[in-house]
């Protein structure tokens, strides 16, 4: 359904992504693991059109994003949690919820999104008058992803959601990633953190300096030396 | 007594006109960054489309002031397109000379203009805006009620439209991180024109209500209400739309009662008015109601 192929991005002299690709089946969990500076967030803004490639093509059911705009790749079915939350801080959960229904006209789809997402996260529910910028670290990141999930998107980006949350949080955050699994959603997830990106997803890609260097279902992807060694630490 | 009464009424109606200038500076600037030194000749422009269309073009004036309000606020839109836009990722010098740049021109064109060049032309005369109202020994000018009721009208309105639509959300958000709202599925390019669109439409709607309190207009009608104004947006806080309002109310009634009761130094007003600006630049730029302002990157 969605696939990348041979993606090159330059920042001014340095060579970011290397030709990377990578594809993401319809209802499935796809990872992208990759330690500091590989490349992953790279990955994602090219794919949300924040960067453009130099060379490559990225496609959404055969149709191209290169050089097309964010909110028109918004509107083809794509949204992400972007890296580090960007929560609007003077805006209410409640209105950062409605942005991220922005491309949408269907009322009563956009109220059936509500309610899956306080379902998901009853923190937010709670919290629906609070000014983002008030909000824990952990509910940041439920209200980043719930408001991602506002666009009701076909594909779901999702960038190092475990980032700086505690052990318990990222337990939460995870359990809600299950469910939108079980319903079928697609996901792209990237993540430092192997281990519970690979408790959920069903194929991984390592990436390493702009480059993959493995990929595979995720329990193979467990058992090779590389990922054990650098990733799980065992 | 009666002085008091025709006072507080110049004053609020000063005070709403600034206020009403003073929201364009602070919408654009709370996005771009930029502080738009043409604002002050959109302002100054409306004014001289009401004197084209009544009296070349022989329109009635509500015609002609619907009219200048929806050119005007076109030519706030035209402006960003094409000499805002273009340098989005440029240094912020680029963008600020290019905003004195067009202020220069826009001044220019009323200099040169056939219609509109050389000496003052008059402001149409609007009827019901001349009439004067007697209470006992109070003596109100019809223009010192209507102003501000218009002028509360478009604030509320204003008010409406930024904390209660979706356009109006998306326009705090952008203000806060541009990137972001893009990725929330906004065009961010269409935000930012209707920012242009309503701040220049407040300040059109202003020149007009200029225009009926002082009737003259000239080439650089624009520019002390443009920095008068502008002053009242870091007063209220840069980039805060209620700190914009609170500022230009705050100014109005203060230049008024500098005015009423300093007759004699009525003369450094804009001095005075000048040192609050730098005053408030140096010790608390961020205004009265601003928070500390994020550095953008
Ligand atoms: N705006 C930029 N300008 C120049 N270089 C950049 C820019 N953004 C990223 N890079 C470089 O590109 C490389 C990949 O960065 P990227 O942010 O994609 O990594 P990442 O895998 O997301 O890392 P992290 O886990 O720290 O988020 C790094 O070497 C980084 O320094
Ligand atoms: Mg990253």
């Amino acid at each position: 359904m969605f696939e990348v192929s041979g993606l090159h991005v330059f920042y001014g002299g340095i060579h970011a992504l290397q030709g990377i690709s990578l594809a993401v089946p319809e209802r499935s969990v796809v990872t992208l693991l990759g330690a500091n500076g590989a490349g992953k967030t790279t990955t994602l803004r090219a794919i949300m059109g924040l960067v453009r490639p130099r060379e490559g093509q990225i496609t959404l059911d055969g149709n191209s994003l290169i050089g097309r705009k964010p909110y028109e790749i918004v509107r083809m079915g794509i949204s992400m949690a972007p890296e580090g939350r960007r929560i609007f801080p003077d805006l209410t959960v409640w209105e950062n919820l409605l942005l991220g229904a922005y491309s949408r006209t269907d009322t009563k789809g956009i109220s059936r999104d509500l309610n899956l997402v306080f379902s998901l996260f009853p923190r937010l529910a709670e919290r629906k008058i609070q000014r983002g910028g008030t909000l824990s670290g952990g509910e940041q990141q439920m209200l980043a992803v719930s408001r991602a999930l506002m666009a009701h998107p076909r594909l779901l980006l999702l960038d190092e959601p475990s980032l700086g949350l505690a052990p318990v949080l990222i337990t939460e955050l995870y359990r809600a990633f299950q469910r939108l699994r079980e319903e079928g959603r697609t996901i792209l997830l990237v993540e430092q953190n192997a281990r519970a990106a690979l408790s959920l997803a069903d194929y991984g890609y390592v990436l390493e300096t702009g480059r993959i260097v493995a990929h595979g279902p995720q329990q193979e992807l467990k058992d090779t030396d590389l990922v054990r060694q650098a990733y799980l630490g065992i | 007594m009666a002085g008091y009464v025709q006072q507080f009424f110049n004053g609020l109606t000063l005070g709403s006109l600034y206020a009403l200038i003073a929201i364009g500076y602070t919408m654009v600037y709370g996005i771009l960054r930029l502080i738009n030194f043409a604002h002050g000749e959109i302002f100054m422009f409306a004014g001289y489309w009401m004197y084209f269309l009544v009296f070349l073009f022989r329109l009635p004036w509500w015609v002609s002031a619907v009219l200048a309000v929806a050119v005007t606020a076109a030519m706030g839109v035209l402006i960003e397109r094409v000499a805002y836009r273009p340098l989005r990722q440029a240094p912020r010098v680029s963008l600020l000379s290019t905003a004195m740049g067009v202020s220069f021109l826009l001044g220019n064109v009323i200099i040169v203009l056939p219609w509109a060049g050389g000496r003052q032309k008059p402001f149409p005369e609007v009827d019901f805006m001349r009439k004067i109202y007697t209470l006992g020994d109070v003596r109100i000018q019809a223009v010192t009620i209507w102003v501000p009721l218009i002028a509360g009208a478009c604030l509320l309105g204003l008010l409406f439209l930024i904390y209660r639509t979706k356009v109006g959300r998306a326009m705090r958000a952008i203000a806060t991180d541009m990137e972001t709202t893009a990725l929330m599925g906004a065009d961010i390019n269409r935000i930012i024109s209707y920012t242009f669109l309503v701040g220049s439409a407040l300040a059109a709607i202003g020149g007009i209500l200029w225009g009926c309190r002082y009737p003259q207009l000239y080439w650089n009608l624009g520019i002390l209400p443009g920095l008068r104004s502008f002053t009242a947006a870091v007063v209220g806080g840069i980039g805060n739309i209620l700190g914009a309002m609170i500022g230009g109310f705050i100014l109005g009634f203060g230049e008024i009662l500098f005015v009423a009761f300093l007759p004699r130094y009525s003369g450094f007003r804009d001095a005075l008015i000048f040192s609050l600006l730098i005053l408030f630049l140096l010790f608390r730029p961020t205004g009265i109601l601003g928070k500390p302002l994020k550095e953008k990157v």
